[in-house]
């Protein structure tokens, strides 16, 4: 695939983020998936990274040189599907 | 290894990473930081990206109003291009018994004393301001217009990158596991990396300053307590300003990204290093929220997460040398309004590590205070 066309590839659907800015980032100095996750907001959406974090540990893999085992994921933090606020706020109440 | 340093900051928040710059733009020589993690990983990045000068000290108003005054212009003042996500909507704080509104309008004085364009507001206006506010009970509420929201993320990153072109070393995946001191002075900093020879540290650690201070023996009253947040899915714009009450203790904001980023603060929060989210956070945040901001029920949340606000006794910074160990420098203590105040903050420590004249009079935040019984407590905190 040309470089071009692989720059377009969206990793992150949620945030729409794209593989370019996925290096760009890397080149930056963001050497784990936290931290790429700050500085674009990659995985931050609803889904909670489960699509994009898997692809963005290959990037880093092949940034860094290290084995893939070796790059950790980020925190996966609740609620694990999203949720409203009123069902929140009701929740107890509809035992 | 031949590992030395003039100053090591401990610390890779917005503070650390503001003070190192200063200090290396100051003439400090060579400066070395410190961080456990990485950069923005502790209290900074985890907080609600708030900034307002809306508060009820006068050094809580002169820090955030010269920190405001630089966040507007910071790509420009450190020379890097990085966005910093500024969004000035304003801040809405709401009043709803007589004593609120009575100490709201006492800090309004001090505040317009001090400059900052302030003012008091009808429920009928602040409805104005926030269309979906629900205005039962209201006595009215304080708004400036100037406060806002800005990402912490990119403001850290911008002070460590202009930093590091001011030479300083950025050192992250280095947790502090000792500081050295001879004679009453500092010697070295100690990781697992190896021991760096300096005569000077600065604590910008946040909850874990009292720790750092204990390996030389300063006792710091400086405290960590969990506070939770949330965010939602994002939306369309639809609220410019910060909604926050002190009577519900929440606060709520639109960032420029869509999403809703909002907190509670709960009164019986024990002193821990917990950052664990909580289920009783979701139900108590919402329901609160809705009773104020009843459209905002459709919202979607999409993740909880708590970081560690680092409590002094009267809710105020402590900056500058503490205790009797020569060259044992203290920026710690912001008790949940550190991000908003770091630009002036980092320069102010820096001056004083310096011994060059203060940008702002703060002897007030020095570490002493406690023992004299100099108390000013910040009313204003959630």
């Amino acid at each position: 695939m040309s470089e071009q066309l692989e720059d377009d590839i969206i990793i992150c659907r949620c945030e729409d983020i794209k593989l370019s800015e996925i290096r760009q980032s890397i080149a930056d100095g963001n050497l784990s998936t936290e931290e790429i996750k700050r500085s674009c907001r990659c995985g931050m959406g609803p889904c909670q990274g489960r699509t994009c974090m898997p692809l963005v540990a290959q990037e880093l893999a092949k940034a860094t040189g290290k084995p893939l085992a070796e790059i950790s994921l980020p925190t996966f933090r609740q609620p694990v599907a999203a949720i409203s606020l009123g069902a929140l706020a009701g929740g107890e109440r509809h035992e | 290894m031949n590992d030395t340093a003039d100053v090591v900051v401990i610390g890779g928040g917005i503070v650390g990473c503001a003070t190192a710059y200063n200090l290396a733009r100051l003439g400090a020589g060579k400066v070395v930081l410190l961080e456990r993690d990485y950069l923005a990983s502790g209290a900074t990045g985890r907080c609600g990206a708030g900034m307002r000068m809306q508060w009820g000290t006068e050094t809580n108003c002169l820090l955030s109003r010269e920190s405001t005054r630089m966040l507007e212009q910071l790509p420009e003042l450190l020379d890097v291009d990085i966005d910093i996500e500024l969004k000035q909507g304003g801040y809405l704080l709401l009043a709803y018994t007589e004593k609120m509104a009575a100490q709201f309008k006492k800090n309004l004085q001090l505040q317009n004393s001090l400059g900052i364009p302030s003012r008091w507001v009808t429920p009928a206006e602040a409805k104005e301001i926030v269309p979906h506010l629900n205005t039962a009970g209201l006595l009215g509420a304080t708004f400036c217009a100037k406060d806002g929201h800005c990402n912490p993320f990119k403001a850290t990153a911008a002070y460590a990158k202009a930093a590091e072109r001011h030479g300083v070393e950025i050192r992250t995946n280095s947790e502090v596991t000792g500081i050295e001191a001879e004679c009453c002075r500092i010697t070295g900093v100690k990781t697992r990396w190896g021991t760096i020879s300096t005569p000077r540290v600065v604590v910008a650690a946040g909850g874990y300053s009292k720790q750092l201070g204990r390996m030389v023996g300063v006792e710091l009253p400086i405290y960590p307590e969990r506070h939770e947040i949330l965010v939602t899915e994002p939306v369309e714009p639809m609220q410019d300003s910060m909604v926050m009450s002190f009577h519900h203790n929440l606060y709520c904001q639109q960032s420029p990204h869509g999403s809703f980023i909002m907190g509670i603060g709960h009164p019986d929060e024990p002193e821990s290093f917990n950052t664990e989210s909580s289920w009783q956070f979701l139900g108590e945040m919402a329901r609160r929220l809705i009773e104020i901001l009843p459209p905002l029920a459709g919202l979607n949340v999409v993740r909880q997460w708590a970081g560690l606000y680092d409590m002094s006794p009267d809710r105020q910074p402590i900056l500058g040398p503490a205790g009797d160990v020569e060259g044992f420098h203290v920026a710690a203590g912001f008790s949940g309004h550190g991000f908003m105040i770091a630009p002036i903050t980092g320069q102010i420590v820096a001056e004083k590590l310096l011994g060059l004249k203060t940008a702002l009079p703060v002897e007030l935040l020095d570490a002493g205070r406690f023992a004299r019984g100099d108390l000013f407590v910040e009313p204003s905190v959630v």
